[in-house]
């Protein structure tokens, strides 16, 4: 039954993984002279781009232009003037009447994210040593209940959770906001996996030398799972960086909004007129940067990470 | 598969999978037995009397045409995104990865709409099609065409299929892109050179090859419609106007928080859960099998 959880989910990745992504590099190209072809595809790419990146291009525009300008419609499509005036009053006083500043909302972002990527690659890196490198006699039921939170998203048990977290006093702390998202099976998974390949000589060396389980964790595994570990963060810190629903419910006081319920707290309530859309846009941009930036930079252990984790 | 060598304690294991098990039993199992639990319960708003009521709520809900309604809209989201989502990005997979210059660049400039949160995406496609500033509305309205997703159930859902759908583009489009890179390079330059031409090669070859990319992204794309475009929907249409964009995933959070009606929450949750895994049993068994051409 096993094979279930080991298995890649798709033929694309498998193949994926046998023969790596070519990211970046430079593709050997066919023996055939197509120009029209070419003028083509870099038409479509250019216009591809061009859509994709015009949502954002129009955000950003907004976010420097006054509430006025934005309401004039339809708004210019070329970026004004108040881009430092409009981004100060939106990171020191938020938007809107009910909303915090969006310095403060950023940095609780800033934590929720990490606390979450570290915290899920902390114990799934834990959970999947002693499942690999330990027989107990409990462990196959371990390594099924960890597998079975895959199908439990959270949300279809929403209700329950929170009345969960509630009772352990958990609402409006920071405890509230990451522990509950922790736990994680892709990631305990995927250092499973990593571990397999892991020659057996080197835990055989270790032994004969000596070395208890920790230290050859320490010594051995850790190091050896460096590039498992960055690409699982990148994809985990999106991921806590861009929760919405748990921190709607877990958070009412607004010291510890993130910015993503931010947003939604800025253009909720009040009528169509109230909203303040140029100061919502700085946020917008404000909010989509960090994970944008990681994705960006960390480019390489992105694509693996989310090709591993296959989710 | 298993490890030849392994190291022998009677404790320390347990400590060592022991923070990942507490936070699944008290985050996750508990919960969702607790959902069960409710699911066959009828209890006050006030949580003053309970009262065990075995199938009824799961009666009840496929007696209400809300809820029926409410499967249908969800049905017709997800195929709207799925298709919408895959079909624009296989066809930029398809050049990106004919592309020979610039080929780095397009595509870092075509995953970075991952990172956008889908509250925010919806919050850039809100503004856009704003019936009285958005600039693509402002357009649509050019055209002599009536828009507003704040009064029309057909523009509502538009909205929201445009910003679910442009969120996943990046993660289609890498996974056929990897899907594309493994297709053995000889098999094109054969058909090539007993000339079929690109648009050939791409029916007859690529598209039949790739075919396991593309089921395994359909039930991706299906899991994400269902399940992760919460967001999408409480920030740009909160399920209206009426219930026109209520996907099932969003009742579930209504009927449970705003109208609290805890007994048909909670049915709607095992619902919901047994969907969860019937996909991912579909997604594990079906394609490992599919694999060994």
């Amino acid at each position: 039954m096993e094979e279930i959880a080991t298995a890649p989910a798709a033929e694309g990745l498998k193949s994926a993984r046998r023969q790596p992504l070519r990211w970046g590099g430079r593709r050997e190209g066919m023996v055939e002279n197509r120009p029209m072809l070419d003028l083509i595809t870099h038409a479509v790419l250019i216009l591809g781009v061009a859509v994709i990146a015009f949502p954002v291009y129009i955000t950003f525009v907004a976010s420097t232009i006054t509430a006025e300008e934005v309401l004039a419609a339809p708004m210019s499509l070329l970026p004004g003037p108040h881009l430092i005036e409009n981004y100060r009053e939106a990171w020191l006083r938020g938007a809107g009447n009910s909303a915090a500043p969006v310095g403060q909302m950023m940095m609780n972002s800033l934590v929720t994210a990490l606390a979450i990527a570290i915290g899920k690659i902390a114990i799934s890196l834990l959970s999947a040593f002693a499942i690999v490198y330990f027989k107990f006699p409990l462990r196959k039921l371990f390594f099924w209940m960890i597998f079975v939170t895959l199908m439990l998203p959270v949300e279809v048990r929403i209700l329950p959770t929170y009345k969960v977290v509630s009772d352990l006093g958990m609402l409006d702390t920071y405890t509230g906001l990451t522990l509950p998202l922790i736990a994680s099976a892709t990631a305990t998974f995927l250092f499973r996996q990593f571990f397999l390949t892991i020659p057996d000589e080197l835990a055989e060396a270790a032994r004969i030398d000596g070395a208890g389980p920790m230290r050859f964790f320490w010594d051995v595994v850790v190091p050896m799972s460096k590039t498992s570990m960055a690409a699982l963060f990148v994809i985990q810190f999106i991921y806590g960086w861009n929760q919405y629903l748990w921190p709607l419910i877990v958070t009412t006081r607004e010291d510890y909004y993130t910015v993503v319920i931010g947003i939604k707290r800025m253009i909720a309530g009040g009528g169509e007129a109230s909203v303040e859309w140029h100061l919502v846009m700085a946020t917008a941009i404000l909010a989509m940067l960090p994970p944008a930036v990681v994705v960006i930079l960390m480019q390489r252990w992105f694509v693996k990470g989310l090709v591993d984790t296959e989710k | 598969m298993e490890k030849r060598v392994v190291f022998r304690s009677r404790w320390l294991p347990y400590v060592l999978v022991a923070p990942q098990l507490a936070i699944t039993i008290i985050f996750f199992f508990l919960p969702a037995s607790q959902a069960i639990l409710q699911s066959v319960q009828q209890q006050d708003p006030f949580g003053i009397s309970v009262e065990f009521v075995g199938l009824d709520n799961f009666v009840n809900l496929f007696n209400d045409s809300h809820y029926l309604s409410s499967f249908k809209i969800t049905a017709i989201f997800s195929v709207l995104v799925a298709f919408f989502g895959m079909t624009l990005s296989l066809i930029l997979a398809v050049y990106a990865d004919r592309a020979m210059r610039f080929a780095g660049i397009y595509k870092t400039l075509l995953i970075w709409p991952y990172a956008v949160a889908h509250a925010v995406a919806a919050v850039l496609w809100l503004f856009l099609f704003n019936p009285t500033l958005g600039v693509v509305a402002h357009w649509i309205k050019g055209f002599g065409i009536g828009w507003d997703p704040l009064l029309v159930a057909q523009d509502a859902m538009t909205l929201v299929v445009v910003a679910a759908a442009w969120n996943q583009i990046s993660y289609n489009f890498l996974f056929f892109l990897a899907g594309l890179q493994s297709i053995p390079k000889s098999l094109i330059e054969a058909a090539a050179i007993d000339g079929a031409g690109p648009a050939r090669r791409f029916w007859t070859i690529v598209l039949p090859l790739l075919s396991p990319t593309t089921f395994f992204l359909l039930v991706v794309n299906v899991v994400y419609a269902f399940f992760n475009t919460f967001a999408i929907i409480d920030t740009a249409t909160s399920g209206g106007p009426g219930s026109a964009t209520e996907i099932l995933v969003y009742k579930v959070y209504k009927d449970g928080f705003k109208a609290l009606d805890l007994g048909s929450s909670a049915a709607q949750s095992v619902i919901l859960m047994v969907i969860v895994i019937a996909l991912t049993i579909v997604q594990f068994r079906y394609i490992e099998r599919k694999v060994q051409y």
